[in-house]
């Protein structure tokens, strides 16, 4: 049903811009926050100095990335237990659409929304954080697309568990927060004592944190077969298991 | 052959029992209900007929498929209405009307079907700015949209205003009209009896009776009752004395005669014309689905 996977996903599109605090919420505010704090940041950020924590010089890109990705799977799982609360994922369901061609749908909206966010945060703070020409930019946008994929199979299997719309928002945060904590974005992981190592080796957020810091730094894909295997792996492992328990209504 | 054959079907949900024994047949071209309080598994045997859940037991039979194996063919040749389904927020009418004649081969023009529906000035509105009935009559358009055989309507009417109600039943009318079966739930007595043409009384997850509203009312309730209003002081005798009456109550000067044949209204006009009883006000009270169901199941259906 390529035809119906289209015009839904076109509808959500158009639905989504017509709630002015949703798109102020995902695009607008990240874009302006970027640009306050690289008012604020800027100029120092943009010498490399030495006063300037590694964390923001190098790794403020990938944290950024990061976290788009994962408030763009938070609202994943809010709409999906909204539409389902209001009883409209099955109404679809009993149509001649597929199951996964609505779900495809509200995934392939989201990816649109994370790539026009990033793009415009990347274009407006261009004065603040010049992007280094050695950047490969198209291949880091590939290993964010495919990082946010992976993540958001994890984001199905919330959506999966969580009893109503109304706990979607605080349930998904208790979740992916604490898998930022331990994506050794902050703190490296070897560092962690071997059961929350354990647990970071099994979420997706620490290899899509390994991939996207490699490739921002000039690193080849070849360099992170381990963890493009890994995201693919968790991908498919948590898909597999949110279709088992996923529930319609 | 029966559009829908429901033969034993039973469905529980953990250790709850939803519908036992279930089997019914539903024919072309007809209106059917099946009608019972909320809980009773109305619900859960529609949806069993449309694909959306398996029976433990029993054989489900629609339009000669198998409603689970068949799903996808079967979705082409039904109307679907599901009881309390929404929208998204923010689609238009003429939006939610367009995605759904996409996803079938065979699409009536959706435009005519918005006027046709009463929707043509709301074909821009939002699904969250339509009246409980416009969003009712929005559903019945897209269980429309593929000029379906069989239209399965669950509770349809259910929390809409009397006006909107009525206006509603002459839709689904419209839709028998066409030729086309329709397969419908409802809790409302009156919407039963003067809608269908065939209703299953359901209740416990069990049927308790099958018929025409008129059969159901004569097996389950035969008592008629004559109401007169007259001065006439002899009147109490007079009425006593008609043949194979059961019992006549007086309030007043308002007289109820009760009896269990279909002559008790011949026999009282011709004793009121035999008497020279002056009536002024003479009617007759029947027995309406509701006491059907009280009969049949011993509680109200409001309970």
């Amino acid at each position: 049903m390529l035809r119906g996977l289209w015009r839904l996903t076109w509808l959500e599109i158009k639905i989504f811009l017509r709630e002015p605090l949703g798109v102020i919420g995902t695009v607008g505010l990240p874009v302006v926050i970027y640009i306050g704090a690289g008012r604020l940041l800027g100029p120092r950020v943009g010498r490399v100095s030495l006063d300037v924590p590694r964390f923001v010089s190098a790794d403020l890109p990938i944290f950024t990335s990061v976290l788009i990705a994962t408030s763009a799977v938070l609202s994943l799982v809010a709409i999906i237990a909204i539409y389902r609360e209001g009883g409209i994922l099955r109404r679809l369901r009993a149509t001649p659409l597929r199951p996964y061609t609505i779900l495809t749908a509200h995934v392939a909206v989201k990816l649109l929304f994370t790539a026009v966010t990033l793009a415009s945060m990347v274009l407006a703070g261009r004065r603040y954080y010049p992007i280094p020409a050695a950047v490969p930019v198209l291949s880091f946008a590939g290993a964010l697309l495919f990082s946010t994929l992976s993540i958001l199979s994890i984001g199905f299997l919330v959506a999966s568990i969580v009893p109503t719309a109304r706990f979607a928002q605080p349930i998904g945060t208790l979740i992916f927060y604490p898998m930022l904590g331990l994506s050794g974005l902050f703190v490296p992981i070897e560092s962690f004592p071997p059961m929350l190592q354990a647990a970071a080796r099994a979420l997706p957020l620490t290899y899509a944190v390994s991939l996207l810091r490699g490739i921002w730094r000039g690193e080849g894909w070849s360099a992170h077969i381990g963890d493009v295997a890994a995201l693919t792996l968790l991908f498919v492992v948590f898909m597999a298991v949110s279709a088992r328990v996923f529930r319609w209504e | 052959m029966p559009v829908v054959h429901v033969s034993g079907i039973r469905k529980t949900y953990g250790r709850t029992v939803a519908v036992d024994e279930v089997s019914f047949d539903v024919h072309a071209g007809e209106i059917f209900g099946l009608i019972g309080p909320n809980g009773a598994g109305k619900t859960t045997t529609m949806e069993c007929a449309e694909g959306l859940r398996a029976p433990d037991r029993g054989t489900i039979s629609v339009l000669g498929m198998d409603p689970v194996r068949h799903a996808y063919a079967l979705q082409e040749r039904i109307g679907v209405q599901l009881q309390e389904a929404q929208l998204q927020k923010r689609i238009k009418v003429r939006e939610a009307v367009g995605l759904w004649a996409s996803l079938y081969r065979n699409a009536v023009d959706g435009d005519r079907l918005i006027e046709q529906l009463g929707l043509g000035d709301k074909r821009n509105a939002w699904f969250m700015t339509l009246s409980g009935g416009q969003k009712q009559r929005l559903f019945i358009a897209l269980a429309l949209i593929n000029d379906p055989e069989l239209v399965f309507l669950d509770e349809l009417t259910t929390g809409l205003d009397p006006q909107a109600r009525r206006a509603i039943w002459d839709l689904v009318r419209g839709i028998r009209q066409r030729g086309k079966t329709v397969f419908l739930t409802t809790h409302l007595m009156e919407e039963a009896e003067r809608l269908c043409d065939r209703v299953a009384i359901i209740d416990h997850g069990r049927i308790v009776d099958i018929g025409t509203p008129a059969e159901l009312v004569r097996r389950n309730c035969p008592e008629r009752a004559v109401i007169i209003v007259t001065e006439d002081r002899a009147a109490l005798e007079r009425f006593r004395a008609i043949p194979r009456v059961a019992s006549v109550t007086c309030e007043g000067s308002r007289f109820t005669i009760r009896g269990q044949e279909d002559d008790l209204v011949t026999e009282v006009i011709e004793c009121l014309a035999e008497q020279h009883i002056r009536a002024i006000d003479f009617r007759t009270e029947h027995p309406t689905l509701e006491d059907v169901f009280l009969k049949l199941t011993g509680h109200s259906i409001r309970d």
